[in-house]
């Protein structure tokens, strides 16, 4: 995650508790400084999703299909890694029902992905599926959301976004440890991981 | 006709769109997020939703067309079309088209040809009414802007 994405958490939960910062006088840290990556085959959807995100400060980068996603994230074999030190999204967002590879298909490779299996996923969809629900939130999908959706759900995803940025820097905090130690009152159910060396994310200052 | 005049027309409009929205009208609260994600930052983003909607619907239903007319009918490609169709129409609001998407999708699944045809035909009609009645809708607003007035908002 880096120095940068710890001073962003540190922002964020000092401004969620109303102090402030003592490093940089930088104000309360709006949503604006997180990225959202936003993946649907729906160009109709894409619009919406991409205005609710917008109109809550977000910074949202929209894809039209998992592949695309996939490139973006650095993942897709057939680029290469291209900037990854500049890879800065802190939530994807994306559609189940998507021709090719679907919502989970893409959940479930960046779950494997030991450099982006923090970064917190939520799964939309117009069906109200439960073995589907399951199986999502079974891979680690934060949320599954019935389309359409509203404003109200994506206010949600700030706490699933400082709940992944803590996450990680538990990680950075605690690397020669065998077992996590508990957490904080604030990171509820987190489950317990080995560590990890983890590899740099870049900046998460999101210019 | 004087601001006034407008706006009360297009308030009752507005009304005889959402009405009896449980009982099938033509456009459902979904409609209303829409137009609260507009402000002065995106003053068209309603207009440019279902701009995107229209084209999207007309592409599809041309789709939909074709592939009803093929011998076999590939009921799997029909109902991946109709599933686009019934999610942007959903996203939208447009409530009665979303509803034909659904009872098409059963007809599909039943490998109803004939059911498949009778609701493509209502599926189209619901759609062309519900696209003059939102471009109605968008005429009054841009009258209402015109004579100097602000849009009222929809409860």
């Amino acid at each position: 995650m880096g120095r940068d994405g710890g001073v962003l958490l540190q922002r964020v939960l000092e401004a969620e508790s109303g102090s402030s910062s003592s490093e940089g006088s930088e104000g309360p840290v709006a949503s604006s400084q997180f990225h959202v990556l936003a993946v649907d085959d729906s160009i109709v959807d894409r619009k919406v999703i991409e205005r609710l995100l917008k109109i809550s400060a977000y910074k949202v980068t929209t894809v039209d299909s998992g592949r695309r996603a996939l490139e973006y994230l650095g993942l897709d074999e057939d680029h290469s890694s291209v900037d990854l030190d500049n890879l800065n999204v802190n939530m994807i967002i994306t559609d189940y029902c998507m021709p090719g590879m679907t919502g989970y298909d893409l959940l479930k490779r960046i779950k494997e992905s030991k450099k982006l299996k923090e970064i917190p996923v939520v799964i939309m969809s117009s069906e109200n599926v439960v073995p589907r629900i399951n199986r999502c939130l079974e891979e680690g999908a934060e949320e599954f959301i019935l389309k359409p959706v509203k404003l109200a759900d994506v206010e949600r995803f700030k706490g699933h976004i400082i709940k992944g940025l803590s996450k990680e820097q538990q990680e950075q905090q605690q690397p020669a440890s065998n077992k996590r130690k508990s957490m904080s009152e604030d990171l509820d159910n987190l489950p317990a991981q080995p560590p990890e060396r983890r590899p740099r994310l870049g900046e998460l200052s999101g210019a | 006709m004087d601001v006034i005049q407008l706006q009360r027309r297009f308030i009752d409009y507005t009304s005889s769109l959402y009405r009896e929205v449980t009982l099938n009208g033509f456009l459902d609260e979904q409609f209303t997020q829409l137009q609260q994600l507009q402000d002065e930052s995106n003053p068209e983003f309603v207009v440019e939703v279902v701009s995107l909607f229209f084209e999207d619907a007309e592409k599809l239903l041309a789709d939909l067309s074709k592939t009803l007319t093929q011998q076999p009918i590939d009921f799997k490609k029909v109902d991946a079309h109709v599933h686009q169709f019934k999610g942007s129409s959903s996203s939208i609001g447009a409530q009665r088209v979303k509803n034909e998407c659904i009872s098409f999708r059963a007809f599909c699944e039943q490998r109803n040809r004939e059911g498949c045809l009778q609701c493509l035909e209502q599926m189209k009609q619901e759609y062309y009414h519900v696209k003059n009645k939102l471009e109605t809708l968008f005429q009054l607003e841009h009258q209402i802007l015109e004579a100097g007035g602000t849009i009222p908002m929809t409860e």
